[in-house]
């Protein structure tokens, strides 16, 4: 395996792509108790419509999400069951653009290891057992529908994009998986589930050529053509709608401020942009900015404020969101007066310095997150970078890479927003 | 990973952890106060209030500078409830000096060290008292935090069952407390309790990190050598309620606008908690909801596909357990029958070699993974310190291997069931979309 060292953080990275086209990455960890393994898909909600040897798919909404409930089924019963009997503590998620199934433990890890490569690689269904889970799923979707955060954020959603599948639910609607069946399960696995279009990515204390060895043991299918994937024309710089509101039972309004910062880039261009996005956001509005002391001091905005960006369907989207005492339309407004204001002057030069330094002390912090790690590792190599070369990189990212990418991007007049308002009494 | 616990000041212990493991240190200040209706949002208020300015770093934007100087330390106010004690104070954490990018700069243990201690002994105040804008503007957000407890559901609808099913005792208020008790505070009465928090609250620091324990000793008595320390009261402690409150079950059902339904049993762990046994405690609760192989999980959502989420938790300082589960408004009486099902069922001891094998298999395995957190291991060792306990998780893991099955159906045996809480959406509505 390709061995890097990252010793300004005291990371080696071992690295290789095996025959069958599967990227594995191993992170040792010595002296932690507990590994941590997960085998990611490059495939998520957004991934419905496809293209593979000339035919066209169109799949309904949730179906990467079914699948990832129904991979654990296997002839010898529930994946999930025995891995938990092996010590370790398995689960899975799927999100717009990819699906990672993963285990921790303390023991036994080459034996859940290998349980785990190969229920991902068997698919095994029956019409029965797909009929059973969609109740199970339907109160999944149904919790989620009470959940404020998610409502917001779907409405948003549908506000900024007229046709993207980003528009839809990661885990579709109660409606939308009706029209799963064990055929359409088994056509996306034998689509989308292909070693290249994987990550393997390990963190503990574990031997990388064992890894190696064990995953070369189980993903034997050789390089494959790969699905092209279908997200529509390209979308539009304008949001579909500017405000979209609705009531549900909640204390205060809720607001998500929206925009389409448009397609995704690959390669470590788009590391450097995301840096460089990472910064920006940072100066604007983080945590120990000067617009989110001056709002958390007058009421406008609280501790529950925050910003991130998302890259799914080909597309980065930018997020801002929280709760407020008062009129989320003030929200908005004191955004888009900050945005026209540091397009003008720019961010003071002490700030950015800090602000850099800051989060150079933020990665090296999150390090120490096993899981968010190896998904970083994963979304990395499904993007063409690799995330560890960030610490590198951070020191060469400028105040005017930072500016321009927030002028370039960050338009005042592009934003949506989204609230929920409390109930009437 | 060998921890050292040591009286640095009057009523102030520090246990120290001292481990290169970790790319960042931690440093936890937890005063520990009675949990009480009159004074929960007060405690509560403290550190908040506190963060927004001291002498030298007059504001946020000074505090928020200087912690961002330090590669993005974090310090944060926290408050707990810990059985009914209150811990409330800071916790920081910040990247080890082995991983500082550039050569000479200043060790960040002592410097957040001094910020924690300008933070927690000198705030910005005028006339001795804490600036109104900063209790006012805090005691809103506090305001705003009660009130937005209903925005999540399932944590709405386990406080709920808590406050209902505990309303006679301490333990029923959570630590932002409730209206009432954070509406009227002003800035006087909050000096007046932070001089008295700060003066007579025993104290708990936890540090862990590379540092040797000598090192950081001297850096906390530096930081906190203004700490006043009057008579400190040790008269702390949980009541622990053995039977129900009624000799029947007790049933409670509130409308909110949900479309799931959220139902929440309470229970009293009874009379195994004359002398607890943690370990076996926390083995009868694996076995029954504590994770993919527990009998709620495998029988009650997998089996009948009721629910989403079915699970089990205990508070064990306080000697309770419950059940949550978000299920289908007409499963109501299905689930409530399946639970019972699965509760007798361990109080028979019809629990197979392989559930319990799995369930000790797997909370060994938590336990051991504990030491590979510092956030875990400060919540851990604050609730042995407690308890007047001082084996470590590895101990704790091997006392889980040595739970017997006789152990798991006395305990189970041992649980009084005293509330049944339900959120539902309203009925009318439901019937509608069947």
């Amino acid at each position: 395996m390709k061995r890097t060292d990252y010793t300004a953080v005291g990371e080696t990275l071992y690295s290789s792509v095996l025959p069958s086209g599967l990227p594995v990455f191993v992170l040792p960890r010595r002296g932690f108790a507990k590994t941590f393994a997960m085998l990611a898909v490059h495939y998520g909600g957004a991934d419905r419509r496809f293209t593979l040897s000339g035919a066209t798919f169109d799949t309904p909404a949730g179906i990467a999400h079914y699948l990832e409930h129904k991979m654990f089924d296997t002839p010898e019963g529930d994946a999930l069951l025995r891995m938990n009997a092996a010590g370790a503590d398995p689960n899975a998620f799927t999100s717009e653009s990819m699906t990672a199934y993963h285990f921790e433990c303390t023991d036994r890890f080459e034996e859940n290891l290998r349980t785990l490569l190969s229920f991902v690689c068997q698919p095994y269904f029956t019409q029965e057992s797909v009929d059973k889970e969609r109740g199970i799923i339907a109160q999944e979707i149904r919790m989620y529908e009470d959940a404020p955060d998610f409502v917001v954020y779907t409405d948003l959603m549908k506000s900024l994009f007229s046709h993207s599948p980003l528009r839809d639910p990661v885990a579709g609607t109660v409606e939308s998986i009706q029209q799963i069946t064990p055929e359409l399960l088994y056509e996306c696995h034998r689509v989308f589930y292909r070693p290249s279009n994987m990550a393997l990515c390990v963190v503990g204390d574990v031997d990388p050529e064992a890894v190696e060895r064990i995953a070369g043991d189980i993903l034997t299918d050789g390089p494959s053509e790969l699905p092209g994937r279908d997200y529509g024309p390209e979308e539009g710089p304008e949001p579909v709608r500017t405000l979209t509101e609705r009531r549900m039972e909640v204390a205060a309004p809720i607001f998500m401020i929206g925009a389409k910062l448009g397609p995704m880039k690959t390669g470590p261009e788009a590391q450097r942009d995301r840096l460089a996005a990472g910064l920006a956001l940072r100066c604007l509005c983080g945590p120990s900015s000067p617009f989110y002391i001056r709002h958390y001091s007058d009421g406008l905005l609280n501790a529950t404020f925050g910003c991130d960006i998302d890259h799914g369907a080909g597309q980065y989207v930018v997020a801002f969101e929280g709760e407020t005492p008062e009129d989320p339309g003030a929200v908005l407004d004191a955004l888009r007066e900050e945005l026209y204001r540091i397009r003008k002057d720019g961010f003071d030069k002490a700030l950015f310095l800090r602000q850099r330094r800051a989060a150079y002390g933020g990665r090296v912090r999150a390090l120490m997150n096993f899981s968010g790690v190896a998904a970083g590792l994963a979304g990395g190599c499904f993007a063409g970078f690799q995330p560890m070369d960030s610490f590198g990189m951070l020191s060469s990212v400028s105040q005017a890479d930072t500016e321009g990418w927030l002028r370039d991007n960050l338009d005042p007049e592009r934003l949506a927003m989204s609230v929920i308002y409390p109930k009437e009494d | 990973m060998k921890e050292i616990r040591n009286e640095i000041l009057p009523g102030v212990f520090l246990t120290c952890l001292q481990t290169d493991k970790f790319k960042t240190g931690l440093l936890s200040v937890s005063f520990l106060t009675r949990l009480c209706r009159e004074e929960v949002s007060q405690n509560t208020l403290i550190p908040s209030v506190l963060r927004r300015g001291t002498t030298r770093y007059p504001d946020m934007d000074a505090i928020a500078a200087r912690l961002d100087s330090l590669y993005g330390a974090r310090l944060e106010p926290v408050s707990r409830k810990l059985g009914e004690i209150q811990a409330v104070g800071f916790w920081a954490d910040f990247i080890d000096d082995a991983y500082l990018p550039e050569t000479g700069s200043e060790p960040l243990l002592e410097a957040v060290a001094e910020l924690l201690g300008e933070v927690l002994l000198s705030p910005n105040t005028r006339g001795g008292l804490l600036l109104p804008g900063y209790v006012e503007s805090e005691r809103k957000k506090l305001l705003e935090d009660i009130r937005a407890r209903v925005n999540d559901k399932g944590a709405y609808s386990r406080y709920r069952l808590t406050e209902l099913m505990c309303a006679a005792e301490d333990y029923a208020v959570d630590v932002l407390g409730n209206e009432d008790t954070a509406g009227s505070i002003g800035y006087v009465a909050l000096t007046k309790r932070y001089k008295q928090l700060i003066s007579t609250a025993p104290a708990e620091i936890f540090y862990c990190g590379s540092a040797d324990p000598e090192r950081v000793k001297r850096a906390l008595r530096d930081a906190l050598f203004l700490l006043p320390r009057g008579e400190i009261d040790y008269d702390l402690g949980t009541d622990i309620r053995m039977n129900s409150v009624e000799e029947d079950v007790r049933y409670f059902t509130e409308e909110m606008d949900v479309t799931q339904g959220k139902l929440v049993i309470g229970y009293r762990l009874g009379e195994c908690m004359e002398d607890p046994d943690p370990a076996a405690i926390r083995v009868m609760n694996a076995v029954f909801g504590g994770g993919v192989s527990s009998k709620l999980f495998r029988n009650v959502r997998e089996a009948m596909s009721l629910c989403y989420y079915a699970s089990s938790g205990t508070d064990i300082l306080k000697g309770l357990l419950f059940v949550v589960s978000g299920i289908e408004p007409e499963s109501y009486d299905l689930a409530l029958e399946a639970i019972r099902r699965e509760l007798d069922a361990m109080k028979s001891g019809d629990i197979t070699e392989d559930e319990l094998r799995t369930a000790k298999l797997s909370l060994a395995s938590d336990m051991r993974t504990l030491s590979d957190s510092a956030g875990l291991l400060e919540g851990f060792w604050l609730s042995q310190n407690l308890q007047g306990l001082e084996y470590g998780p590895e101990e704790l893991a091997a006392l889980v291997e040595d739970v017997s099955l006789a152990d798991v159906t006395a305990v189970a045996n041992s649980l009084e069931c005293d509330m049944v809480y339900f959120m539902r959406g309203p009925e009318e509505e439901t019937d509608e979309e069947d």
